[in-house]
């Protein structure tokens, strides 16, 4: 308490004393705060977000011989991302080989995102409306699968949908075919994969959102002469929309930037964002180009984030 | 009476769903088993292509490299979340507090394949620079990603807390550092474990990020399987492949458990 009357005047009251004490305490806690949070947030500020910068950076320069970059500034990145330069006369000429990349890779993810709804509503609904005591096991079956390995998962779908896999032998040893569907390395299979990979993350905010539900609400409805699709349309579906909301962020983001997903599934043909990025990155390729690739599918990430954020807040004021 | 909760159709939906995530794991946990030199013929029960696996010196330095950087990971990661948390909970809203949140959750937020690609970018600066390598980048990549997930137990723990524990004691005249060696601690551990074995399975389970970062002679297990898978299917991956998915199980459900006590 030394540094109290070093402070204040001999003449201060004890209200000043214990106003100055007060204050003391405080600035210690806050400064406790921040030295507590500190090791979390500089080495995720240096080590996380410091790189996004360079990655910002380096999109904005030209690659060098042998991958990396070299310090001279170009926007070539981005117009490569838009148009194919001529190496005969330097002309440049719209492509869409990047943006049909993009394109592609939005409606997989999109596709994915709305097959995760159609089968996780159904499955958070059912586990809403169990007893106390089942639900937590069903939760618990739901989210083990997310732990397994994404790529181990992966692997395990691809084992089941090849042409020796248990699927194509299966209806060959019915004779429903003769030889094997062809399902691996398509557009159908990275679909499949996606609603795999992700859909723990779809069922578990629809079940916290579903979770709450009043289900007086729903007997209301049915007293009042509603149809179980009425009651499903103008009550269910109402009340768990900021679930739906979030589990769609949540699938569709992970899914837009998947890598083993397609790499697997799709046989590195069907290239994805995720891979079309990792390609400009192993070998010597074009760093500022992937670079700015990485840098557009943030801002896709973005925009979906901004839609929901506008989206769940006008949700918010609907409902009170 | 019928049951108004029911909706047509979603209990075989729920059903479906269940299958649907089970049947694939189930027929590469059942088949890592299998004699046969095929992936899909099932001949008899054996563990061969469990001590092929074991034989195989690159999967036993994968296991030990993973294990490794998922270790070191965990411990940095799962401290610092802890602090982050203690400092973050029990209080009441202070300034720059969604900054911090924001923060801290960054690697949850941007894609991982950009976060990976970004990490490559800046460690090699830094290694051109000081000339310097190693296995610690690939602690440092890990720590950092795993550090929301150790956050989220830990914090969920201290905001169910009860304060008044605290008061008591230090109204007994404990010291702060008593207070939290004696009151806090214990009643924050099981956060701290469930944090930590989270920032655990998700460094064994990281693949992009491991796969941009890592150095020569760092392949992690999955990393490893994944390059195994490229060159072509054996029994072999099937065998690994069960036991990184055991491993992770295992752990999940010890998490589980420690979540279902608390409640109770």
């Amino acid at each position: 308490m030394a540094d109290l009357t070093d402070t204040l005047p001999e003449s201060a009251t004890t209200a000043d004393r214990l106003a100055e004490a007060r204050r003391q305490t405080e600035a210690s806690a806050r400064r406790r705060r921040w030295q507590l949070l500190s090791p979390a947030l500089i080495i995720i500020g240096i080590f996380g977000l410091f790189p996004l910068t360079i990655t910002l950076i380096y999109s904005f320069l030209t690659p060098g011989t042998y991958g990396g970059v070299t310090w001279k500034f170009s926007t070539d990145a981005y117009v490569q991302f838009l148009f194919d330069r001529d190496i005969f006369d330097d002309t440049l000429q719209f492509s869409g080989t990047y943006l049909s990349i993009y394109g592609r890779s939005i409606g997989l993810a999109f596709g994915a995102t709305v097959g995760a709804l159609i089968v996780g509503f159904p499955t958070a609904y059912f586990i809403a409306s169990k007893p106390l005591e089942q639900r937590n096991l069903w939760l618990f079956l739901i989210t083990l699968p997310f732990w397994v390995n994404l790529l181990v998962r992966t692997y395990a779908i691809l084992l089941i949908i090849r042409d020796e896999g248990i699927i194509n032998l299966s209806l060959m040893g019915m004779g429903v075919t003769d030889s094997p569907i062809g399902m691996l390395y398509t557009d159908y299979a990275i679909f499949a994969g996606l609603i795999y990979s992700y859909l723990p993350f779809m069922v578990l905010p629809l079940y916290a959102s579903l979770e709450k539900l009043d289900f007086r609400l729903v007997e209301a409805a049915y007293d009042l002469y509603a149809s179980r699709f009425q009651v499903l349309r103008h009550v269910i579906i109402p009340m768990a929309k900021p679930g739906i909301v979030a589990g769609c962020i949540l699938v569709f983001i992970p899914g837009l930037g998947a890598y083993i997903t397609p790499e697997l599934l799709g046989g590195g043909k069907e290239l994805m964002i995720g891979n079309l990025i990792a390609l400009q990155f192993s070998g010597s390729r074009n760093w500022p180009f992937g670079s700015a690739a990485a840098l557009i599918l943030m801002v896709v990430v973005m925009a979906s984030l901004i839609i929901y954020v506008r989206y769940s807040g006008k949700e918010g004021n609907g409902h009170g | 009476m019928k049951d108004l909760r029911k909706q047509p159709g979603f209990d075989t939906m729920a059903w479906i769903c269940l299958f649907f995530l089970y049947a694939p794991i189930v027929m590469l946990v059942v088949y890592s088993f299998n004699d046969n030199r095929s992936v899909v013929i099932w001949t008899e029960f054996s563990l061969r292509w469990y001590a092929a696996a074991f034989d195989n010196d690159g999967i036993r330095k994968a296991t030990v490299v993973s294990l490794q950087v998922a270790a070191v990971a965990t411990v940095f990661a799962t401290s610092f979340a802890t602090m982050a948390a203690l400092a973050t909970t029990r209080v009441r809203p202070f300034k720059g507090q969604t900054l911090a949140y924001a923060i801290i959750n960054q690697p949850l937020m941007v894609p991982e394949i950009v976060t990976a690609v970004a990490t490559l970018a800046f460690f090699g600066i830094i290694k051109q620079i000081f000339n310097i390598n190693g296995i610690g980048f690939l602690m440092l990549a890990h720590t950092v990603f795993c550090i929301p997930f150790a956050y989220m137990p830990i914090r969920a723990r201290l905001e169910d807390m009860n304060l008044s524990l605290e008061q008591a004691a230090a109204d007994l005249y404990a010291t702060p550092i008593q207070v939290f060696r004696k009151v806090t601690f214990p009643l924050m551990a099981p956060g701290i474990v469930a944090g930590g074995m989270l920032a655990f399975v998700v460094s064994l389970d990281d693949v992009i990020i491991t796969l941009l970062v890592a150095g020569p002679g760092e392949t992690t297990l999955p990393v490893y399987i994944l390059g195994q898978i490229r060159r072509g299917i054996t029994p072999e991956i099937n065998a690994v492949s069960t036991v990184l998915l055991g491993l992770s199980v295992v752990l999940v459900s010890i998490f589980f458990l420690i979540g279902n006590k608390k409640r109770t």
